[in-house]
């Protein structure tokens, strides 16, 4: 059977060369970084190394300023409770988006737990922040503004640099959470114009367990790890050195090769945005529609559920995700569909196609081949379609 | 690891009895889509036996497994027999089901249950009211959103402010 994933939000396979790059680390190179001799010593060049690298990704003039992690939630996880208890005795209202990933919503929400103040700025149905109201929301004790540089459920790349120059006059710190861009779209601390940015190494064909935090130098933050003297003293603990290696590589060919790549995948998911509704019918495209990822397509199939696609899809080989209550843990609607206004019960039709670089045309257009089949069957099945069509609102 | 059993996954995969009874004997519904998961039965009763049962389901890959296991598990079934089908039991016949489904998901045997006490209210069988329950638990809870015992939609409601 023919396999075709599309589930590169999840998680992206490791280039051959990322691989080749951190095998020495997994071998002969085992030494502790912090070590002072010829064991140690190739090992922190190697993280050094890789540090470069990701500053430079990112346009970050001096490396130090990055501060390695296991991933993405752990890197908005500090940012967002390292940036407010570094800060709070300046004030403790912090302003974050409502439509944050979970890494950084349930931080914030902790921090509520312990006596912050906590705004959720509103997004329009495209799933886009307007900066005037992150303006509105700040208040004499502001001392965190925390917005998505582009949502990894809906695709939509947010206006940062708006943002920034509202938390840059009311001198308040701007974290961005850009694992969803990072390697994808190009990222530059300076354009953009932020105080800290998460980023993850296997959204951009490095490994699972490498991510990163850049904090502009002068911006204070506790670490939330404890101990020894790593990161610069920023987050102790063992170095995972083949994930920063790996990351550190995958970062290099991303800064060549992103032009390149996002030409490839930018017709793939227009061949799904624009066909995908015209052959199914009743399917509603969402986010926004020109300021978004170059390889997400995103859906809501009315009266169908999301996870009951994804296995009849995985049934013909292949992989989606889907933002529906059964899919996620929490059984709850995807917070990020119902804070653009989609009801509940369009929700629940969430279906996320996420394009990498082996994806070609004859992928697309065998899912285009499958969906009408896989909709139609499901729909036949679903009491919401029937009553749709007994309600006389006419079929497809 | 699959999520799902091998038996969930052929029901999923090949559902038995979807579709609607015309004139049903007795219709019933539950679950809503916010929770992410509805369905209805349809049942046609003859000499007090279920001889048709067909289903409609709005849902996950384990609610249309639930669905289609307790019409063929009803299917032919006397009235008292049927009523006896409790949700463990659905999920006993189909070798299991994830933890976080199992409250969810598995409303089949209330649906039926739903539309044999539909079927006995039209036959002067059942006083009206007797068909109230809490669809997740056994308590006899007026259909509120939110089940005291269970705390069953509270979640939902939740999600609505």
């Amino acid at each position: 059977m023919r396999k075709v994933y599309l589930d590169h939000a999840a998680n992206n396979p490791l280039l051959p060369e990322v691989r080749e790059a951190m095998l020495p680390y997994l071998e002969d190179v085992f030494g502790n970084p912090s070590s002072l001799h010829d064991w140690g010593d190739p090992a922190r060049e190697a993280v050094e190394k890789a540090r470069e690298r990701i500053a430079n990704l990112i346009g970050a003039a001096d490396p130090e300023e990055i501060i390695f992690t296991a991933n993405g939630t752990e890197s908005n996880n500090f940012a967002i409770k390292g940036l407010a208890l570094a800060q709070q005795n300046k004030g403790k209202h912090i302003i974050i988006s409502a439509i944050e990933h979970f890494s950084v919503m349930n931080s914030a929400r902790t921090l509520e737990k312990m006596g912050f103040d906590l705004t959720l700025v509103p997004v329009d149905k495209f799933g886009v922040v307007n900066p005037e109201d992150v303006r509105k929301s700040i208040r004499p004790d502001t001392i965190l503004v925390s917005i998505m540089h582009a949502n990894g459920e809906v695709g939509t790349i947010e206006p940062i640099q708006a943002i920034a120059q509202i938390t840059r006059e009311r001198k308040v710190v701007f974290h961005t959470d850009a694992v969803a861009t990072c390697g994808v779209i190009p990222v530059n601390i300076k354009e953009l114009g932020v105080d800290a940015l998460s980023l993850a190494g296997n959204q951009f064909y490095g490994p699972k367990g490498s991510g990163a935090l850049w904090v502009r130098r002068g911006v204070r933050i506790i670490p939330l790890l404890d101990g020894g003297i790593q990161e610069g003293g920023r987050r102790a603990g063992t170095e995972d050195v083949p994930a920063i290696v790996g990351m550190g590589k995958a970062a290099e060919i991303a800064a060549k090769e992103i032009t390149v790549r996002m030409q490839k995948m930018i017709p793939l998911r227009d061949q799904l945005l624009t066909q995908l509704p015209a052959t199914v019918g009743h399917v509603v495209v969402t986010g926004h529609l020109l300021n978004r990822l170059p390889g997400l397509a995103s859906f809501c199939v009315e009266f169908i559920e999301g996870e009951s696609m994804l296995m009849l899809l995985n049934s013909q080989g292949i992989a989606v995700s889907s933002g529906s209550s059964c899919t996620s843990r929490a059984l709850k609607a995807s917070h990020v569909l119902i804070a653009m206004g989609l009801s509940h019960e369009i929700a629940q039709g969430s279906i996320l196609f996420t394009l990498g670089l082996e994806n070609e045309t004859s992928d697309i257009e065998y899912v285009l081949e499958a969906m009408p089949s896989i909709v139609d069957r499901l729909r036949q099945m679903s009491p919401l379609y029937s009553k749709f069509i007994k309600a006389g609102k006419g079929g497809q | 690891m699959p999520v799902y059993s091998d038996k969930v996954m052929d029901h999923f995969m090949h559902p038995r009895n979807v579709g609607e009874i015309e004139n049903p004997d007795g219709v019933g519904e539950v679950g809503n889509p916010v929770c992410g998961d509805m369905m209805t039965f349809y049942i046609k009763v003859k000499d007090h036996r279920l001889e048709d049962i067909k289903f409609k389901t709005f849902g996950c890959g384990a609610a249309i497994a639930v669905s289609s296991m307790v019409s063929e598990m009803a299917m032919g079934k006397s009235i008292e027999e049927a009523q006896k089908i409790t949700p463990e039991l659905v999920a006993r016949e189909l070798e299991g089901l994830p933890k976080q489904k199992f409250h969810c998901s598995n409303l089949g045997a209330q649906a039926l249950n739903k539309a044999i006490d539909d079927y006995l209210l039209k036959q002067g069988k059942l006083k009206a009211d007797a068909s109230k329950g809490c669809p997740f638990c056994d308590a006899d809870e007026q259909e509120s959103p939110i089940c005291a015992p269970c705390r069953a939609g509270q979640e939902t409601e939740e999600n609505k402010k």
